[in-house]
């Protein structure tokens, strides 16, 4: 790996001003941006560790949302008083290790295919709050790795309105734990809204066949008759596309029938 | 370079460090506390899990500079004060928990992680535990035999495999 520069600011303004250096890079839990750099498929010259600033750490249930700082861990999340779709999916990220370390603002800057947060904030509708602004979810996924963020700018919350019902399905890829296809389904008063990660090429999408049926019958015989396309799913060793699009449709149906 | 300081197993270590200095190269390499493993470097195989102000952590997936003013327990530091073995140490040894031995620091650490707060695990809460800890000599079953032993349940009832 090669050497940088380490600071670790107590607050947003200090960390924005340290990012604002060529080459200075956001550092969350580390647990996708050390083994990056280990591969040097990223060099930053100075890391900018997020994990010193108290107003980005922490859950708050006030009403009908929930808000996450963004430098809040995985465990945490999974520890917080906060509705089971989005406690049961944090519980299930990686292993134990990496949920003490790892945090949602760097998955969802990171937007691997196969990550979990990203279904979870596209399938509540969640707002990505930012130092500058905010961004629905349904405008911040670009695709794979992609995301509507700039350059130097770090997420330091996350709004999520709590659902009457939601459940997240991960079939795991046995070797890496991380989604080979999940799927996270969430009811609200004006409809339901089904997300799905680690199937597409274009990253984390909606199914939006799914949805209108799940909102007329929120029931696993509404579903289990449709399919979604093949053509654009991942195809690798650990799964075919016709697969990944055949557990797309049976974890829908075990998330609908798990909701709670 | 820079400095840090670090409370060690209880005792406080200060040390300079490069920014890409791991933390279980500072513990290995400047410190000799060669008890943490590492047994893949890629964040998989858990053999490098220490606690970092009082959860587990991948000692090879965390820069030392990140630990600076924190509170880091290692292997070396699970000794009872005597300096017997601790109750999950003696288990490990008591059932054969471990074979070549290499992933054991990190199971032994990861084990202490989840007593802390599950005093009694089932079976299936253990090994969802070690979802992080990989071993490639016992099978797992004697690991989890042992921590259900440290945990104080009946064992005798589990065969050895
Ligand atoms: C063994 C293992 C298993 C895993 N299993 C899963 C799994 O099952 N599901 C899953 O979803 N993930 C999994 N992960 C990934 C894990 O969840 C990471 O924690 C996460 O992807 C990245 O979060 P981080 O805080 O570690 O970010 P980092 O690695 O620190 O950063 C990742 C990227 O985000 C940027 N960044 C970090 N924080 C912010 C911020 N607040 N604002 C803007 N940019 C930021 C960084 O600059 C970097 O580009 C696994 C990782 C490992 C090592
Ligand atoms: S050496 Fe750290 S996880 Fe394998
Ligand atoms: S005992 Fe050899 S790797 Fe576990």
């Amino acid at each position: 790996m090669y050497n940088f520069e380490f600071v670790k600011p107590s607050n947003v303004a200090d960390a924005l001003a340290a990012l604002a250096s060529e080459e200075a890079q956001a550092l969350g839990g580390g647990q996708t941006l050390i083994p990056t750099m280990k591969q040097r498929l990223a060099s930053p010259e100075k890391l900018v560790s997020l994990l010193g600033i108290s107003e980005m750490q922490g859950v708050d249930v006030s009403g009908n949302i929930v808000t996450i700082g963004g430098a809040t861990t995985h465990a945490n999340v999974a520890a917080a008083d906060a509705f089971s779709g989005l406690t049961g999916l944090a519980s299930g990220i990686g292993d134990p290790a990496v949920r003490n370390r790892g945090t949602i603002g760097g998955s969802l800057a990171n937007n691997d295919p196969a990550a979990c947060y990203p279904a979870a904030a596209l399938a509540t509708g969640a707002t990505i709050v930012t130092n500058s602004r905010e961004i629905l979810a349904d405008d911040y996924f670009q695709g794979m790795f992609t995301t509507a963020l700039k350059e130097v700018e770090i997420i330091t919350a996350v709004r999520i309105p709590v659902p009457l019902a939601s459940n997240y399905q991960k079939f795991e890829q046995p070797a890496s734990r991380f989604a080979l296809v999940g799927v996270f389904v969430a009811k609200y008063v004006d409809g339901v809204r089904v997300a799905i990660t680690g199937a597409s090429e274009n990253g984390v999408f909606r199914w939006s066949e799914a949805e209108a049926a799940l909102s007329v019958n929120f029931s696993y015989d509404a579903i289990s008759s449709l399919s979604v396309d093949a053509s654009d799913m991942i195809s690798d060793l650990h799964g075919t596309k016709e697969y990944r699009a055949n557990l797309v449709r049976v974890l829908t149906g075990r998330a609908v029938l798990s909701a709670s | 370079m820079q400095n840090i300081s670090i409370k060690i197993n209880g005792k406080s270590v200060s040390g300079s460090v490069e920014g890409r200095t791991l933390l279980v190269e500072f513990l290995r390499n400047d410190l000799n506390l060669t008890g943490t493993h590492v047994g893949c470097d890629t964040s998989q195989c858990g053999a490098c899990t220490i606690h970092v102000n009082g959860v587990a952590v991948k000692s090879c997936t965390m820069f030392a500079a990140e630990a600076d003013g924190f509170s880091v327990d290692t292997i070396e530091g699970q000794e009872n004060a005597d300096g017997s073995l601790n109750k999950i140490q003696q288990a490990f040894q008591d059932h054969h928990g471990l074979q070549c031995g290499f992933c054991t620091p990190g199971m032994v650490m990861s084990a202490a992680d989840l007593l802390k707060n599950n005093s009694t695990p089932t079976e299936a809460e253990i090994r969802t535990h070690l979802d992080g800890n990989i071993c490639r000599c016992t099978g797992y079953h004697n690991i989890v035999k042992a921590i259900m032993a440290a945990s104080g349940q009946d064992v005798s009832a589990i065969a050895a495999e």
